[in-house]
């Protein structure tokens, strides 16, 4: 296999795709597969068979489309057609009058254009378009090409780069320009050098990366190819939670499939570049993702973080110089390569440059999976993607950023969506979760929820996290029961900016966020809570009847 | 030593000191005293603790002391009513998280969380105490473990693993739940790698660990991880 053989592949696929008028695509996701994806699929493959149509229809297993509450999603090309809650029983019906007599099924459809309308897939490229078990698929979408474009053609100075012009900010959370941290490993000294991708996820309800890992495994495994030649790695690091099967099994695949078309190992495409890719399977701790837990992690410690510097830039794995990016991060080199920083640099915002997946959940009627471009406002993602709130109920705050996120309420809803516009509100962009939170929702319970969380996942290193956590968890205990009083407000917003200001890493210095937020725009909540033994959400003071009404 | 020094401002204090020396020891040598609970002169820094927290002009984040190097121009403040506020904050929750009775505790007066209290001036703790009762193990011939004691320095862990060798000592659990633990979570009496070199106990900077029938002040002697670290380099102290 050489550079030519790449392209070689990807005009038989697309001749092989031509012989077909029809694609039917059937996501075969995690949040489709409980749902019987998996039947349904099997019923289009014998449906197409029954009405003999199988030359003309190519059915195939994809990833997800981001509409999983409505799944098992189904999109028939040409025309992007989706179909949601397909059954078995639907199938027939869907191929006799989409395919067979050319109409497609309305009844069926997804009625709500708008959750696409203001998205922009960059990253979900190809989810729900391309088989992920196949690597033809991928290269027959391009894919491959920015890795034989550096190669043929590109320094690892000239890489670096391109990936600084186009701004690319790290999607893990923190938002640090990806170019300066190539530069930085590229520069460092010491041999050999390591790239660690992150796949760990652990915030609550968080599903982007597990999502791009199950939709479009070699869109990371070709990041992380050019990263490699980039900084000069020949070793790469996938480290992934063990609760994500699915994305570890078509990750296992996508490997084996790269590997045996020479796009990995040690004679890459035949020009003596050198680069292997290992899974790393993390245990479900929420801080194996902070950068150098996960590094302890990797090399088979227990995962905690440790002070920097030194930086993992310049002491990483065993020492070495190591790169460790997220993964949609990752997946976005290729396409800067092959379009350009400049192209690139033009999406979004001047600062924060392309677009971002976020789990969009909580009281929406549109939850699912989005990738909007940076700069969008809360409010579009909430109201136009979201398509609002259920049931007539009151928008009452949005929960950006995860468990250590900020509730921002209704006055900030025209807040543009970028990394230092949500810092200065008191959020984080964090991994990309949004929860919408209606009048059903105590803000006090929200904190005190979020707190319990991060209590557990506190690794116990320094005193802030772990010893005072705790407490700040206490004090919302007597709050929500009844037993607090004023000067516990005092408390709350001392102990928080203290475990802020001095935790040794990212979990205890964000921790605090949703109660410095919620105590900064729902006070009068807190106030109720204390002096009126009230809560307006219903929620407080009444255990034993908990659950009992809606 | 280095060749190459660097110059900075401590507390307003130039000091000039050798490349790669951390603030925690520039200040020192200079004879500024920061506080410290999980450092010690001879381990490896650990940074949890976070007693050690200094302002850097320049940037609104706090550092610690133990662990970022000098550089140069840097100016540094030990002392500031964010800090102190900040360093009393760290000691009550510390006294809060396991059951702190001075007054019952081997180390009555040679504690140095209760020193640091005394010279913070803390005198009320913010938050509702934890009583926990976790495990005492005296199960070997002297060495006594009080779990209720432990601030999770893991001083005990660094001079059992970097001075004597053996890491006989770890941790199980994580958060608020961790605790030391001897060998796989064996009691002491039937560790199998514990040389009872006693390191431990002489480097607990609370009552958690300590010999049985001995007065803490004869036990602790906290030098001892520099002393063995400088022998070993064949350095010999004036
Ligand atoms: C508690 C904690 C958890 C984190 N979890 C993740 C994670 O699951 N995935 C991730 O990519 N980054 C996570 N991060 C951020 C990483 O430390 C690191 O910044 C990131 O992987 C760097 O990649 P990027 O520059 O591409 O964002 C976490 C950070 C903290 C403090
Ligand atoms: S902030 Fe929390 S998770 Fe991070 S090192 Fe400290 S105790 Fe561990
Ligand atoms: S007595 Fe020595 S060997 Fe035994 S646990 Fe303590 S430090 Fe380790
Ligand atoms: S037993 Fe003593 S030395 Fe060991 S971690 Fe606890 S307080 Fe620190
Ligand atoms: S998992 Fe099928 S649409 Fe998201
Ligand atoms: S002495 Fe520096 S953090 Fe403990």
């Amino acid at each position: 296999m050489n550079l030519a053989d790449i392209q070689k592949i990807a005009e038989q696929e697309v001749d092989f795709e031509r012989a077909y008028k029809y694609r039917i695509n059937v996501c075969c996701s995690s949040g489709c597969v409980p749902l019987g994806a998996f039947k349904v699929l099997k019923a289009f493959e014998e449906a197409v068979k029954e009405f003999g149509v199988e030359k003309e229809c190519k059915v195939a297993k994809t990833g997800c489309v981001g509409t999983c509450s409505v799944g098992p999603a189904v999109i028939i090309e040409p025309g992007d057609y989706l179909y949601q809650n397909v059954t078995p029983e639907k199938v027939r019906e869907i191929v006799r009058d989409h395919i067979v007599l050319g109409l497609p099924v309305k009844s069926m459809l997804y009625g709500n254009p708008a959750f696409f309308k203001k998205q922009h897939r960059l990253v979900l490229r190809n989810a729900g378009k391309i088989d992920p078990s196949r690597i033809q698929d991928y290269i027959a979408m391009g894919g491959y090409s920015a890795i034989v474009k550096c190669l043929a053609t590109m320094t690892p100075q000239g890489i670096i780069y391109e990936v600084a012009t186009s701004k690319l900010r790290g999607r893990g959370g923190a938002g640090f320009p990806t170019g300066q941290k190539w530069s930085l490993v590229a520069r460092a000294h010491g041999k050999p050098k390591y790239i660690v991708a992150n796949l760990d996820e652990g915030d609550p309800g968080v599903f982007a990366n597990r999502t791009l890992a199950e939709a479009d495994p070699h869109a990371i495994l070709e990041g992380m190819l050019i990263a490699a030649y980039a900084i000069g790695a020949e070793k790469g690091y996938l480290y992934i939670r063990s609760e994500y099967p699915l994305a570890i099994q078509t990750l296992q695949k996508a490997i084996a499939q790269a590997k045996s078309l020479s796009l990995l190992g040690d004679n890459v495409l035949e020009t003596g570049f050198k680069f292997d890719v290992e899974l790393r399977f993390g245990a479900g701790a929420f801080v194996a993702g902070e950068e150098t837990a996960i590094l302890a992690s990797v090399e088979g410690r227990r995962a905690m973080p440790r002070p920097r510097p030194p930086y993992p830039a310049n002491s990483g794995l065993w020492g070495k110089p190591t790169l460790i990016q997220n993964v949609e991060t990752l997946a976005n080199i290729p396409i800067i390569i092959q379009n350009g920083g400049a192209w690139f640099s033009k999406i979004g915002t001047p600062r924060c440059t392309g677009t971002k997946c976020f789990s969009l959940t909580g009281k929406t009627n549109n939850p699912g999976l989005i990738e909007v471009p940076m700069g969008i406002t809360l409010r579009e993602v909430v109201f136009d993607i979201g398509g609002g709130v259920p049931e007539g109920r009151k928008f009452k705050a949005v929960l950006v950023g995860g468990p250590s996120g900020g509730c921002l309420p209704d006055a900030l809803l025209d807040l543009p969506i970028d990394y230092d516009s949500l810092t200065r509100v008191g959020a984080i962009m964090g991994s990309g979760g949004i929860v919408v939170l209606d009048d059903h929702s105590c803000m006090v319970d929200t904190a005190k929820f979020f707190t319990e969380f991060c209590v557990d996942e506190s690794c116990g290193r320094c005193t802030p996290c772990r010893a005072g956590l705790i407490r700040v968890k206490e004090v919302f205990d007597n709050l929500t029961q009844g037993n607090a009083r004023m000067e516990d407000i005092t408390t709350l917003e001392k102990a928080s900016s203290y475990i802020r200001d001095a935790s040794l890493c990212g979990l205890g210095q964000t921790a605090p966020n949703p109660v410095l937020t919620t105590l900064r725009y729902f006070r009068d909540e807190y106030v109720e809570h204390i002096r009126d033994k009230t809560c307006r959400a219903g929620k407080c003071f009444k255990k034993e009847e908990r659950g009992a009404t809606p | 030593m280095t060749a190459t020094t660097v110059t900075l401002k401590i507390d307003g204090l130039e000091v000039t000191v050798p490349e790669g020396t951390t603030i925690l020891k520039a200040a020192k040598d200079n004879g500024i005293i920061i506080p410290t609970l999980c450092n010690l002169e001879g381990l490896s820094p650990y940074g949890g603790c976070r007693l050690c927290l200094v302002e850097i002009s320049g940037s609104p984040k706090l550092f610690p002391a133990c662990i970022t190097p000098v550089s140069s121009g840097m100016e540094v403040t030990t002392q500031s009513e964010r800090l102190t506020e900040y360093r009393k904050m760290a000691v009550q929750m510390l006294l809060a998280e396991r059951t702190h009775i001075c007054s019952v505790c081997v180390a009555n007066d040679h504690c140095e969380l209760q020193s640091l209290a005394n010279q913070l001036g803390v005198d009320h703790v913010l938050f509702e105490r934890n009583w926990t009762r976790l495990e005492i193990d005296s199960s070997h011939d002297f060495l006594v473990i009080d779990r209720n004691r432990c601030i999770l320095c893991t001083r005990c862990l660094r001079v059992c693993d970097e001075i004597e060798g053996v890491h006989t000592l770890d941790l199980k659990l994580r958060g608020k739940d961790a605790q030391v633990i001897m060998d796989l979570d064996e009691h002491w009496g039937n560790s199998c790698s514990c040389t009872s070199c006693r390191k431990c106990a002489k480097v607990c900077p609370v009552g958690a660990i300590y010999i049985e029938g001995e007065p803490v002040s004869h036990t602790k002697h906290k030098d001892i991880a520099e002393f063995i670290t400088e022998r070993r380099q064949r350095k010999w102290k004036q």
